[in-house]
C-alpha cells in the first residue's frame, strides 16, 4: 500500500455511500441524495477532529512507552470539566478557559504517569497494562463521585451563527472546531520536528536506552509527553462538550476508546497517521450510522479496530515493523 | 437432582436467604475468576470482555428456557456450548495480536455484544428478558465451583498448563522451545470462555431476569480485579479475590453506604496500587516482583550486621 492508499479507501466509501443515497433518495423522487452525503461528511469531519486530538495522545504516548493509556479518555473528560468550570464558574473569555483546561489536563496526565507508570517502568507489560486500566477506573468514578452522574449542559459563551457554504449547512462551532484541531496538529507537528523536546520524544520512542546514554532524561521526557498529549486531550474534550452540549463523568468511555481505533487505524506511534485515522474514523461512522442505523454506532468502531489489527496491524500509515524481542 | 434438592433444603433450614443469595453470587463469581485467571493469570493476555462471555451464557440459557421446552441441563450445555464457539471466533483471530491489543479487541467484543444484546429483538432489548424459572440452587453452584476447581486445576499442572505458563513468562521463549503459542493461547481462552458461560447459564437461573447492562465493561473489570488482587497464576487465589471482592460491597452497604456505591473508585486505586506494589496479588506465582519485594528486600538487607548502618556501630563497640 503506497502513501495514496488511505485517500483512495476514502474516496471509494464515500462514492459507495454517495451512490446508495443517491438511488435510494430516486426511489423516493426527491434527488439531491449527493448533497445530503456531503452533509453527512462534514459531520464526520467535525468528530473525527477530534477523535483525532485524542488519538494524538494515545500514538504519542505509545511512541515513547509502548503504552495503552488507558486513562486517556478520563483525562478528556477532566479537560472537558475544567474548561465547563472555568467558563460557567469562573467566567473566563473562551480561549483563556481552553488554554487554561489543556494547562489542567496536563498536569492530570502528568501526575497520572508518576503515580501508575513510572514505578512500573521495570515491570511487565501486564502489570502496566491492568495499572493502566485501573487508572482509568478511578478517575472516572472519582469524576462521578465529585461531579454526580447528571449530564451538565456546556452552552458556548460565544454566539454560535448557523449559515450555509454550498447548500451545506454548518456553524461557527463546528468551524471554530476544526480550527482547534488544526491549530493543535500544526502546533504538535511544529513541536516534534522543530523542538528540542521533540527531538528527545522522537529519541526516547527510537530507542529509551541509547536516548538515555546520549543524556537526554527519559523521564522528563516521557511526562512532557503525557503533558502534550493530555492537553490535546483536553482541547478535544472542551470543544465536544460544546458541540454536543453534555458534560459528564462517563463521557470519556466511547471517545477515549475511539481515539486509541483511529490511533490504531492510522498506525499506533504514527503521529500524522493518528490524525488521518480520526478524521477516517469519524467519516465512516457517520456513513455506517447514515447506512445502517444510529444504535450501531459504536459497534462499528470496533468492528473497524479488530479489522485492521488482522489484516493491516500497523494502519494506514504505520510501517509494518517486527517485534524487537 | 434429588440428592442436590434435599441438600438444598438442609442449607435453606441452617441459613438465612440473603446469606444464601450471597454465597451463590460468590460461587458464580468464582467460576468467572478462575476462568479469566486461565487467560490472564496463567498465560498473561489481558482479557477485558469477560462479562460478553458471561453475557452469551446467560442469554442463550435464557432464551432457551424462556422460548423453548429445553431443561436446565440442556440450557446450560447450550450456554457453554454457544460460549465455547465465541470463545474460538474471537480468539482465533485476536489471540495472534500482542498482549495489548488483545487487550483492546476483547474490550472490543465485549461492547460489540453488549450492544447487539441491546439491539437484537431475542433478547428483550432494553429491557432485558423475564421470565426465566429459578432453578440455580446453592448445592448446584457448589458442585459447579467444585468441578471448575478440578478441571482448570488439572489444567494448569498439566503440559498444557506448564506452556501456558511458559508463554506468559516469555512468549517469544516459549515459541523457541517448540511450544505453538497461538494454539495454547486459543485454548485457554476457549475453556475460559465455556467457563465464562456456564457462570452465565447459573446466573441467568438464578437471577431470573436479565439485562445486558448487567453484563457490560464494569463487570470485565470487576472480575479482573478478583484475580489480581487474589493473585494471577494461582486458582486458589481466584477464590479467595472474588469470594473478598462480593462479599466488601456486601459489608459496605451497612458499614459505609457511601463507599459501596463508589467502590469502582477503590477496585480502580486497587488495581494501581496492588500492580506497583505486589503485582503477583494475594497468592500470586508469577516470577514478577514489585515495591513490596523490593522494600522488604531493602530492609532485610539493611538489618544484616555487615550492611547496616547499626551493624557498623556493632563492630566498632
Amino acid at each position: 500500500m503506497g502513501r495514496a492508499a488511505p485517500l483512495s479507501f476514502v474516496c471509494a466509501v464515500a462514492h459507495l455511500a454517495g451512490a446508495y443515497f443517491s438511488s435510494r433518495n430516486r426511489l423516493r423522487g426527491q434527488g439531491g441524495g449527493g448533497r445530503l452525503i456531503w452533509q453527512q461528511l462534514i459531520n464526520g469531519l467535525v468528530t473525527g477532529s477530534t477523535y483525532a486530538l485524542i488519538a494524538l495522545g494515545y500514538t504519542m504516548v505509545y511512541g515513547v512507552l509502548q503504552l495503552i493509556n488507558f486513562a486517556h479518555g478520563e483525562i478528556y473528560m477532566a479537560g472537558a470539566f475544567a474548561g465547563l468550570l472555568l467558563v460557567t464558574a469562573a467566567e473566563l473569555p473562551f480561549l483563556a478557559a481552553l488554554v487554561l483546561a489543556m494547562v489542567i489536563a496536563a498536569c492530570v496526565g502528568v501526575v497520572v504517569e508518576f503515580v501508575a507508570y513510572r514505578p512500573l517502568r521495570r515491570s511487565s507489560r501486564l502489570a502496566v497494562l491492568i495499572s493502566a486500566i485501573g487508572m482509568s477506573i478511578f478517575l472516572q468514578n472519582l469524576g462521578l463521585w465529585i461531579f454526580g452522574p447528571s449530564t451538565r449542559s456546556f452552552l458556548p459563551p460565544f454566539p454560535v451563527v448557523s449559515f450555509e457554504i454550498g447548500g451545506l449547512r454548518t456553524n461557527t462551532l463546528h468551524l471554530l472546531t476544526l480550527a482547534v484541531a488544526l491549530a493543535m496538529m500544526v502546533g504538535l507537528q511544529f513541536l516534534v520536528a522543530r523542538t528540542k523536546m521533540g527531538k528527545a520524544m522522537r529519541a526516547v520512542a527510537q530507542d529509551r536506552e541509547a536516548a538515555a546514554l546520549m543524556g537526554i532524561s527519559v523521564n522528563r521526557t516521557i511526562a512532557f509527553t503525557f503533558a502534550i498529549g493530555s492537553a490535546l486531550a483536553a482541547a478535544a474534550g472542551v470543544m465536544v462538550g460544546m458541540l454536543f452540549n453534555a458534560v459528564t463523568p462517563t463521557m470519556g468511555i466511547m471517545p477515549g476508546l475511539k481515539g486509541f481505533v483511529a490511533a490504531v487505524l492510522g498506525g499506533i506511534g504514527h503521529i500524522p497517521g493518528a490524525m488521518l485515522g480520526g478524521l477516517v474514523l469519524g467519516m465512516i461512522e457517520v456513513l455506517g450510522v447514515a447506512l445502517l442505523s444510529s444504535q450501531w454506532r459504536d459497534a462499528i468502531a470496533f468492528a473497524i479496530l479488530i479489522l485492521v489489527l488482522l489484516y493491516r496491524p500497523s494502519g494506514l500509515l504505520g510501517k509494518p515493523a517486527p517485534e524487537k524481542v | 437432582m434429588g440428592m442436590l434438592d434435599a441438600a438444598d433444603a438442609a442449607i435453606r433450614s441452617l441459613i438465612n436467604p440473603y446469606y444464601y443469595g450471597i454465597l451463590v453470587t460468590i460461587g458464580i463469581n468464582i467460576v468467572l475468576a478462575l476462568s479469566l485467571n486461565l487467560v490472564t493469570g496463567f498465560t498473561g493476555q489481558l482479557h477485558l470482555g469477560h462479562a460478553a462471555f458471561m453475557a452469551i451464557g446467560a442469554y442463550t440459557a435464557g432464551v432457551l428456557a424462556t422460548r423453548t421446552e429445553a431443561g436446565f441441563w440442556v440450557a446450560v450445555a447450550s450456554a457453554a456450548a454457544a460460549a465455547t464457539l465465541f470463545g474460538i471466533i474471537v480468539g482465533l483471530p485476536t489471540l495472534r495480536l500482542r498482549g495489548d491489543y488483545l487487550a483492546i479487541a476483547t474490550l472490543g467484543f465485549g461492547e460489540i455484544v453488549r450492544i447487539a444484546l441491546l439491539n437484537l429483538d431475542i433478547t428483550g432489548g432494553p429491557f432485558g428478558l423475564r421470565g426465566i424459572p429459578r432453578e440455580t440452587n446453592l448445592p448446584l453452584v457448589i458442585l459447579v465451583v467444585a468441578v471448575t476447581y478440578l478441571v482448570l486445576a488439572s489444567l494448569v499442572h498439566s503440559r498444557i498448563g506448564r506452556a501456558l505458563i511458559a508463554i506468559r513468562e516469555d512468549e517469544v521463549a516459549a515459541a523457541a522451545m517448540g511450544i505453538e503459542t497461538t494454539r495454547m493461547k486459543v485454548t485457554a481462552f476457549t475453556v475460559a470462555a465455556a467457563f465464562a458461560g456456564i457462570a452465565g447459564a447459573l446466573f441467568a437461573f438464578w437471577f431470573r431476569y436479565l439485562n445486558p447492562s448487567s453484563f457490560g465493561f464494569a463487570v470485565s473489570i470487576e472480575m479482573l480485579a478478583m484475580v489480581v488482587l487474589g493473585g494471577l497464576g494461582n486458582l486458589l487465589g481466584a477464590v479467595l479475590g472474588a469470594a473478598i471482592m462480593t462479599m466488601l460491597p456486601e459489608a459496605l452497604r451497612t458499614a459505609a453506604p457511601a463507599v459501596a456505591e463508589h467502590r469502582m473508585v477503590l477496585y480502580g486505586a486497587l488495581l494501581v496500587v496492588v500492580m506497583i506494589l505486589r503485582p503477583n496479588g494475594l497468592l500470586g506465582t508469577s516470577s514478577e516482583h514489585g515495591w513490596l519485594e523490593v522494600w522488604l528486600r531493602r530492609y532485610r538487607a539493611a538489618g544484616r550486621p555487615a550492611n547496616g548502618p547499626r551493624g557498623e556501630r556493632h563492630g566498632a563497640a
